[in-house]
């Protein structure tokens, strides 16, 4: 699937949820789930600055295609970050660096999960994107 | 609550008086608990804000026309205002800064240019605000001078033997903090400044917290300094108040040089200002200024004892109801104690409660509070903070502990 594509899918499946409990839970549900990271690569370089929980980053480059690893000490923090990766790991640098990411307005939680400094989405999401065009740069 | 039937504070009627208390956040009543962050403002504080634009905006102390001697004696009685709710002695003592964090930084620039030597002493306290700890670390860098760091005990109280010994011959200034804006701790600065003074140091007290929830007495404190900001006592932002003593404010150099702070300039030698003018360099927040005495007359109105009253009812009130969430623990359990709930909960991370809450309608605070070495000492990485005001009410408090066990029980 595209990163678009799985953006729309994603969009869809919170689409079944009408409360904000029930996305929220199923936010958490998704964090829970996310591949966990060795705990080797949880070391200071590997922060992302500007989270008021700590988010640990890690990519990786496969037989092309940039992959990123990650955690965080919160749960909310944590699905979001799950979603990032569902979204944009295991695609080519180039297209990562190039996308267009909608994915937190499309789940109707954009209100609560404002682009303020408390939840760094900002950060991961240019942090991710450095890495995929440092990658592309080199190739 | 018994204690709150009884408080004299009709605060149904007072709710009326804030309007932005009045709107719902995510379907669900507003419920505003970020107050030692900023409080809200009354009716009369916005009102005078749009009074002055629309009827007497104009530049102060020099102009000849009506509207500037309109607004300069505005600006002047909120100065007399200010005076009044500090107890200083006089006008001359009274300066107007933008907030806590200018007034720290002017103080402690002068004082390195005109007090502080190598190897002097500067004491302040684990539980300070970054705004009372870099700008004394920058003074030390310029001048030589050490850091010394009174440690706290279990509760979360200044260790006062420590104190004791970390103030000696060698401390030349004492700044500590009135109410601490992480813990609620409200500290003896009395005592703190007559233990100071009795070594020839000078004392700053921020009071960030301590002016909005404690009667200020400057002059029975003794203390040398003393600063508020506007914006946590029903003010607008962007204004706030420097006492300082008149006998050290005419020993000191001026902070900023410009407009307003001069009598004569010439290209030689320029004599400054006599105060409290010599520290108010340009036209300064005249706005905001003036509607700072609505403010401070507000709350001298309704009476800060009532005021503390209300709140500490609040506070026991929330601490009794989230003690019984499992995992709970308040951070800061201070005898004395003003309305400022800091806790953590075990398994539970402080960002996810102040997110899920939000969907609530309830603001609170999470994070390190700008008390980084604070938290570092207490070995945590942040707190979810609940902080009370004039205007919030028992069945919030009920709300609040609700929404806080359904967060809880979201996040395990």
């Amino acid at each position: 699937m595209t990163i678009e594509e799985i953006q729309q899918e994603i969009a869809e499946d919170f689409a079944l949820f009408d409360n904000w409990e029930d996305k929220y839970a199923y936010l958490i549900e998704l964090g829970k789930q996310l591949p966990p990271m060795p705990e080797e690569l949880k070391t200071d370089d590997r922060l992302v600055k500007g989270c008021q929980s700590k988010v640990w980053l890690h990519a990786y480059m496969k037989d092309g295609k940039l992959y990123f690893l990650a955690d965080s000490d919160a749960l909310i923090v944590k699905g979001i970050v799950s979603l990032l990766i569902k979204v944009l790991s295991g695609h080519k640098p180039e297209e990562i660096a190039q996308a267009h990411l909608h994915v937190i307005e499309d789940i109707g939680l954009k209100q609560h999960l404002s682009m303020t400094r408390a939840n760094g989405l900002v950060s991961m999401i240019k942090h991710m994107k450095a890495y995929a065009e440092a990658v592309s740069s080199q190739s | 609550m018994s204690s709150l039937t009884s408080s004299s504070i009709d605060v149904r009627a007072l709710r009326e008086e804030f309007p932005v208390l009045h709107q719902q956040i995510n379907g669900k009543p507003l419920i505003y608990f970020d107050n030692a962050a900023t409080s809200q403002k009354p009716r009369v504080v916005i009102e005078a804000l749009k009074q002055y634009y629309e009827q007497y905006n104009s530049n102060i102390h020099r102009g000849a026309h009506h509207l500037a001697a309109k607004a300069t004696e505005a600006y002047e009685q909120s100065r007399e205002a200010a005076r009044r709710f500090l107890n200083a002695s006089s006008i001359e003592e009274v300066l107007f800064v933008r907030g806590v964090t200018e007034a720290v930084n002017l103080v402690a620039d002068c004082l390195s240019r005109a007090w502080l030597q190598a190897g002097d002493e500067v004491v302040i306290s684990t539980m300070e605000h970054h705004s009372n700890i870099v700008p004394w670390q920058m003074a030390c860098e310029r001048t030589g001078a050490v850091l010394k760091v009174i440690p706290l005990n279990d509760l979360g109280e200044l260790d006062m033997a420590q104190a004791e010994a970390l103030i000696t011959p060698r401390t030349k200034v004492l700044s500590v903090v009135h109410i601490s804006n992480a813990l609620g701790t409200i500290n003896p600065v009395k005592e703190l400044v007559r233990k100071a003074k009795a070594v020839g140091a000078l004392t700053f007290i921020d009071g960030a917290q301590g002016a909005v929830h404690l009667p200020v007495d400057v002059q029975g404190l003794d203390c040398d300094f003393y600063a508020f900001s506007g914006h946590k006592v029903y003010a607008p932002t962007g204004i706030g108040v420097l006492y300082g003593r008149r006998s050290v404010l005419e020993k000191l150099p001026p902070y900023h040089g410009g407009g307003e702070m001069i009598k004569e300039v010439t290209f030689e030698k320029t004599t400054y200002n006599d105060l409290p003018f010599k520290y108010e360099a340009g036209t300064p927040n005249i706005a905001d200024a003036i509607a700072l005495r609505y403010a401070l007359e507000f709350v001298e109105q309704i009476g800060k004892e009532a005021m503390l009253r209300h709140e500490q009812a609040l506070l026991t009130y929330a601490t009794d109801l989230v003690s019984r969430i499992d995992g709970l623990q308040v951070i800061g359990q201070a005898k004395e104690k003003a309305g400022i709930l800091s806790f953590v909960i075990e398994g539970v991370h402080h960002h996810d409660v102040g997110v899920l809450l939000d969907n609530m309608g309830i603001a609170i605070r999470t994070g390190h509070h700008c008390t980084q070495p604070l938290m570092r000492y207490l070995g945590l990485e942040g707190t979810s903070r609940a902080s009370f005001a004039v205007y919030n009410t028992p069945e919030e408090v009920e709300r609040f502990a609700e929404a806080l066990q359904k967060a809880v029980n979201m996040l395990r």
